[in-house]
């Protein structure tokens, strides 16, 4: 039987790779439908800061409920914050409306790029980890930035592949790479950039852990056939991990065995 | 306004309430149920077991959240 490969955070055990954002779904049953399709054991949530009077339209509600029938787990965000104080305010709201300790730590340091901030995040990473939550870090493919955050605690590591929601894919494989060689016990996963399924293959086959997207979904003009889609990519990516790629050649060599095989010269 | 209304800023709008009003009768008055909802005063995180101890004090910011969406 083959060995089932799960990975685990925190003392939990997940079978799937696929961590799917919830935003900027056409409808909660569209986004109902996306969440069951991927097979997710994540699903990130966010706060809203001022109430609306008509809520979100049943878009929470979908997502409880699907993630109750799937077994899987909510990790709240912090976006929107741009210091460390209001990441640890805004945690600790998650942690009373959402009933767990997980948090996607973001701390924005630039409006254009939506940069993490590394010194304001590792600063509420220390804390968070201090106040007993499971901080998911947001942070860029800094290596030193990378080890520090592991140091204060952070079970796992968020490495961006590119800017939130620009679908560019991986912008530094080098970088990403560097990452999975230098720490190669942490636990790391390519958030935010990815915009095709190939974009999620090539992080899995680089050895990242897991792949964290929302918008690559959301925004196709099918979500739940590319829920699927990514699904199978990241699938695919850590089998190809697992299995070891061939070492890449510069020229030529033949596949099919010649020695020993009649040639046939004509006159 | 009359003597017995203090001004609050409420989601960062002028609002006015009783004077002695504390956060957890703020929250039932504006409709919400008391789990719906996580508070903040002046940019600190008040939690849903001390609301009803906390009264609200002229010029406070009172913020509420409420779970959305998110990636």
């Amino acid at each position: 039987m083959a060995q089932i490969d799960t990975w685990s955070v925190s003392e939990v055990t997940l079978s799937s790779r696929f961590l799917l954002g919830t935003a900027g779904y056409p409808s909660p049953q569209v986004l109902g439908k996306a969440i069951t399709e991927s097979g997710t054991s994540i699903v990130t949530v966010g706060l809203k800061r001022q109430l609306a009077a008509a809520g979100d339209n049943g878009h929470v509600a979908m997502v409880r409920a699907s993630m109750a029938a799937n077994g899987a787990s909510l990790l709240p965000n912090t976006a929107g914050c741009r210091t460390a104080r209001e990441a640890i305010q805004l945690a600790h709201m998650a942690r009373e409306l959402y009933g767990t300790a997980w948090i996607k730590l973001e701390v924005v340091g630039d409006e254009y790029t939506l940069q993490p901030d590394p010194f304001e995040l590792l600063k509420a990473a220390e804390q968070l980890v201090r106040e007993g939550f499971v901080v998911f870090p947001y942070c860029t493919d800094d290596l030193v930035t990378c080890r520090r955050l592991l140091d204060v605690g952070c079970p796992l590591l968020m490495p961006w592949g590119a800017p939130i929601g620009s679908g560019q894919g991986l912008l530094n494989p080098f970088a990403l790479r560097t990452l999975r060689e230098r720490l190669p016990d942490a636990t790391l996963i390519v958030d935010a950039g990815i915009g095709a399924p190939s974009h999620a293959a090539r992080a899995m086959e680089l050895g990242f852990d897991a792949v964290l997207l929302n918008s690559a979904v959301a925004q196709s003009g099918d979500p739940v056939l590319m829920a699927g889609a990514f699904k199978q990519a990241i699938e695919a990516g850590r089998k190809a991990w697992r299995a070891g790629a061939m070492a890449q050649q510069d020229f030529a060599v033949a596949s099919t065995p010649v020695i020993g095989q009649p040639f046939l010269v004509g006159d | 306004m009359n003597a017995d209304s203090l001004p609050i800023l409420l989601d960062g709008k002028p609002h006015a309430v009783r004077s002695g009003t504390t956060l957890e009768v703020l929250v039932a008055e504006l409709g919400h149920a008391a789990h719906a909802v996580s508070t903040a005063i002046n940019g600190d995180f008040v939690p849903r077991n001390q609301r009803a101890s906390t009264t609200l004090l002229a010029n406070d910011a009172v913020l509420l959240f409420q779970p959305i969406v998110g990636g």
